[in-house]
């Protein structure tokens, strides 16, 4: 019964977030939707951990296998891509690393510009 | 062959499944980064397709079961979130203003390319969502105008970067601390990067996780804003 109540309350949430996308005229998906819900949901205590946790975990290891039917349909794409695909790809690895280097250098050089601070005042 | 293949309800399951076996146990075999599971998969599915004749509609609708489970998945992600609220509490500054100067800088980073290599303006927009998951993503590039397959195709291959390289792009930048890693993937490569990130910790995991949904949501004002520049 565990699993059942757990895929159960998962389930709902994301029904509920779908609702939202087709409410709510943003262009914000169900997903994002649900993210907030069940985090609201634990932080508030309205359900316990236990009452999604291991269904949970389980669908997020299987993550990266639900992406494989979007990315092959990558095959489809390439004509629209084809005469272009040089200058889109350059635009699309470079930008990438830019945003990893700038997002992860920032975040780092504030966590330890705090922790000096926080070592100063001590 | 194709006949049954056609009928199927399994078949693209299995061959998603089967692919993605093949590239883990290459992964354990060889430790390089382009021995990448996901990466191996969608190769090997592109091949299988391409070898065999079958159409993407065919497999697409065999692997159905997959994709109708990215949105439960992607609720889960709260989690992690959850589980690591105190930490992210503590952390709050930082963790916005990395989220914060990553969106900024794709917009400005997609600006600058678009001049360099220049692009129309729907080709511009196009490329203004490609750092955030794909829902959003789609929404942003039409909105905008831009073309939204290609908007597809480009955060597909950013997601698939991130999950490729992310481990050794954070080494070569020294980005070390779990936090900004999480923050760097999140937001360089939403879910896919994600699903890499809660491999190398639940840290990066629970960080990513809350890049995705912030960026995402920034991203929708950014972009809307940077639209006006090209």
């Amino acid at each position: 019964m565990k699993y059942l109540g757990q895929i159960f309350i998962i389930l709902l949430v994301s029904f509920v977030g779908e609702l939202l996308n087709t409410l709510v005229p943003l262009p914000i998906p169900a997903s994002i939707y649900g993210i907030i819900i069940l985090f609201c949901l634990l932080e508030f205590r309205l359900i316990p951990l236990r009452a999604v946790k291991e269904t949970g975990d389980f669908l997020v290891s299987l993550m990266q296998l639900m992406f494989i039917p979007a990315a092959v349909g990558l095959l489809e794409a390439w004509d629209v891509i084809a005469p272009n695909w040089l200058s889109y790809m350059l635009i699309t690895i470079i930008s990438t690393f830019v945003v990893l280097f700038v997002s992860g250098r920032v975040t780092q050089a504030v966590i330890r510009h705090s922790r000096v601070k926080e070592a100063r005042h001590e | 062959m194709s006949e049954m293949i056609v009928n199927s309800t399994y078949f693209g399951v299995v061959l998603s499944i089967g692919a993605f076996l093949v590239g883990r146990a290459l992964q354990k075999r060889f430790k390089h980064p382009l021995c990448n599971p996901l990466l191996i998969a969608i190769v090997l599915v592109i091949l299988f397709l391409l070898v065999f004749h079958v159409d993407y509609e065919t497999y697409q609708s065999s692997a159905k079961l997959l994709s109708s489970l990215l949105t439960p998945a992607t609720v889960c992600l709260a989690i992690p979130l959850y589980e690591q609220f105190e930490l992210l509490k503590k952390n709050v500054k930082a963790v916005l203003a990395g989220i914060a100067s990553g969106v900024l800088s794709s917009l400005c980073c997609v600006l600058v390319l678009a001049l360099l290599f220049r692009l129309d303006h729907a080709s511009y927009v196009t490329f203004l969502p490609k750092s955030i998951t794909t829902a959003i993503g789609m929404g942003v590039s039409e909105e905008l105008g831009g073309y939204i397959s290609i908007t597809v195709a480009v955060i597909i291959i950013s997601g698939i970067l991130g999950n490729i390289f992310a481990e050794s792009a954070c080494k070569l930048f020294r980005i070390t601390e779990p936090i900004a890693r999480g923050v760097a993937i999140g937001s360089a490569s939403h879910a896919i990067g994600t699903a890499k990130a809660m491999e190398l910790g639940e840290i990066e995991g629970a960080m990513s996780s809350l890049s995705i949904v912030v960026s995402g949501l920034l991203t929708v004002i950014g972009a809307a804003a940077f639209a006006n520049f090209l």
